[in-house]
């Protein structure tokens, strides 16, 4: 498989979000705004590139009946460093994340993907697949997170073009659901007409 | 490739040699971000505290008194201009919000009237309670919000109490529970302030030099 | 009485799954069948509470006294993970049947987002070591109303007509949607 494809396929046709349905939890949890999602797609997206990468580099000398939690210790501290980085640098962004932050390290994607391919392919190719798949997460997470932001309170990245709320659901626990299955819903069309 | 062969011994060698890297890698960082961390604290604070005490320039955060109370404590930061005494910011809190624990910050001057209220912390509902904030009940023609009420009364003569518990305070429409919560956290912030008027030196205004040192 | 207060608010206001978006992945990949749902929620329980009290121990004679908190994440998910594989030894040799029904998903209760979270939470909202095993058992009750409803409602869905396109997923993401919002009712209870 091309390195083009295996970076691509992240986006629509593997997308983590809207396909693979995983990483769910801080798909929901932090997409009240468009700008959360972008927060949370990115930090994740560090820490899938990297722990893919050291999976690939490090595979050999695992043993097999130790793999997982391996994986798990190499996974926790790249979420651990990001935590430490984010509070240091983007306090902020990291209040608004909360608990999602060293959720990441339970986030089905980044360990499947450490199991199902980091550990089975070079760096180069785990790389680019870990950048894909985190790139295309961080892509669902902003597009939930827009359609949240402009239903919910009328604003796009913070920049607001209606006065007073919108309609609120959105930015609460149902509206967060609602909108991933109408999303899931126009990304299988795109996907159907693709093939 | 051959993988290695997962015997006792392998194992446990490599759980730990990949944990002695990890934990070895994560102190380092946390030692680089230690310094960054305790400043961007420190910012927030001292950010909170400007939003009601517009004038200061000492850092109120090294100036602070604890007045335990219930399970929570109450936080007394003394900003100054000088030698002057600009006001006390008051870190105060409620349980009895519509969804539990509201946090805000009161700026009193010196001589007890209020200058602003801060929230710092709540759950209450979008679009009712939570006009408790500044950004939220903000009017772009006046530039006024729903604290701006509270701007300059003297808890002495200005009830602390919404309007349908017999107070002068103006409840958020559709949103009494939170309103009376909030007016609890302010009148707890006043009653811890009168508490500890003595300690913090509150009844010299001008002039002196001598302060506490901080807890 | 606050640990009726922790209870009440644990799986009813703040719901794990529906309103704090904890466990999401088994409550959508599990609740197709409630007989599953119902092993599931036994297995999360068991080992959410167990996790909780090892970790709330961890944090406050380990991590804290040594001043190594930003172990915190490492230590707690290799704790529950550990855990997991215990789980999973014993419901072999005790119910093997039910052991075969859950297949994949037991070893997915380590990356149960709300296993973890829950820890997190118990030592972020400085709870004492009785009022976190509360806090564990109010949320795993929580976790097992909102599986074993939404699956009752998906059996349903499976005989009902509904249109092509929202087939499967995204139509159990609305009916989701909607019983968040019956719960979101509760908020203002305690």
């Amino acid at each position: 498989m091309s390195q083009w494809n295996n970076f691509s396929r992240g986006f629509f046709k593997e997308n983590a979000v809207f396909v693979l349905l995983l990483g769910l939890c801080p798909t929901l949890g932090v997409t009240t705004s468009a700008f959360n999602g972008l927060g949370m797609g990115l930090a994740t997206t560090f820490v899938l590139l990297m722990s893919n990468m050291v999976v690939s580099v490090i595979k050999k000398y695992i043993p097999d009946k130790v793999r997982i939690p391996s994986y798990i210790v190499i996974i926790a501290s790249f979420v651990t460093i990001v935590e430490l980085v984010m509070q240091a640098y983007v306090p902020d962004l990291f209040a608004a994340l909360g608990l999602f932050i060293p959720l990441i390290v339970v986030n089905c994607l980044v360990l499947g993907r450490a199991e199902a391919f980091a550990s089975k392919n070079n760096l180069i190719t785990a790389g680019i697949d870990g950048l894909g798949m985190g790139l295309g997460f961080t892509m669902a997470l902003v597009m939930l997170g827009a359609v949240r932001e402009i239903l919910g309170s009328g604003s796009l990245f913070g920049l607001k073009f209606i006065h007073g709320d919108g309609m609120i659901l959105f930015v609460l626990a149902p509206g967060a659901f609602i909108a991933l299955g109408y999303l899931i819903v126009l990304i299988n069309r795109i996907n159907k007409r693709e093939a | 490739m051959a993988k290695k062969e997962s015997t006792f011994k392998n194992m446990v060698l490599t759980l730990f040699l990949v944990t002695l890297f990890a934990s070895s890698a994560l102190a380092l960082i946390y030692e680089v971000t230690k310094g960054p961390i305790a400043e961007a604290k420190r910012l927030k604070k001292a950010n909170a505290i400007r939003e009601v005490i517009p004038v200061f320039d000492n850092d109120p955060g090294t100036e602070v008194k604890k007045l335990a109370a219930d399970k929570d404590t109450l936080y007394f930061y003394r900003a100054r201009s000088g030698d002057q005494v600009t006001g006390i910011a008051v870190e105060s809190y409620t349980r009895a919000g519509f969804s539990g624990l509201i946090k805000i910050m009161v700026g009193f001057r010196p001589d007890g009237t209020l200058i602003d209220i801060a929230v710092l912390e709540h759950a209450e509902t979008p679009g009712l309670g939570d006009k408790m904030e500044k950004e939220k009940s903000l009017d772009k023609h006046t530039g006024e919000s729903w604290t701006t009420q509270f701007k300059g009364k003297d808890p002495r003569n200005f009830s602390l109490r919404v309007k349908q518990d017999n107070g002068d305070v103006d409840a958020i429409t559709a949103a009494t529970i939170s309103s009376r919560a909030f007016c609890d956290a302010v009148q707890r912030a006043y009653d811890g302030l009168l508490m500890i008027t003595e300690e913090l030196d509150l009844d010299s205004i001008s002039g002196s030099t001598e302060h506490h040192n901080a807890e | 009485m606050d640990y009726v207060i922790i209870i009440i608010s644990a799986v009813f206001v703040n719901n794990i799954v529906l309103i704090k978006f904890l466990g999401i992945c088994p409550f959508i990949g599990v609740s197709n069948k409630v007989d599953t749902s119902v092993g599931m929620t036994g297995a999360v329980t068991f080992v959410m509470v167990i996790a909780t009290i090892v970790t709330y121990l961890l944090q406050v004679y380990v991590l804290v006294p040594l001043g190594i908190t930003f172990m915190r994440t490492i230590t707690f998910i290799l704790v529950i993970a550990s855990l997991v594989q215990m789980v999973e030894i014993m419901l072999k040799k005790v119910s093997p049947s039910l052991y075969q029904a859950l297949g994949i998903f037991l070893p997915l209760i380590t990356t149960n987002c709300a296993v973890l979270g829950v820890a997190v939470l118990a030592v972020q909202n400085d709870y004492s070591l009785m009022e976190s095993v509360v806090f564990a058992v109010g949320n795993a009750i929580g976790f097992g109303i909102a599986l074993i409803v939404f699956a009752g409602i998906r059996e349903h869905l499976e005989l009902v007509n509904v249109p092509d396109a929202m087939k499967g997923v995204p139509i159990a993401f609305v009916v989701a949607g909607l019983l968040a919002l019956a719960f979101l009712g509760f908020s203002g209870i305690v």
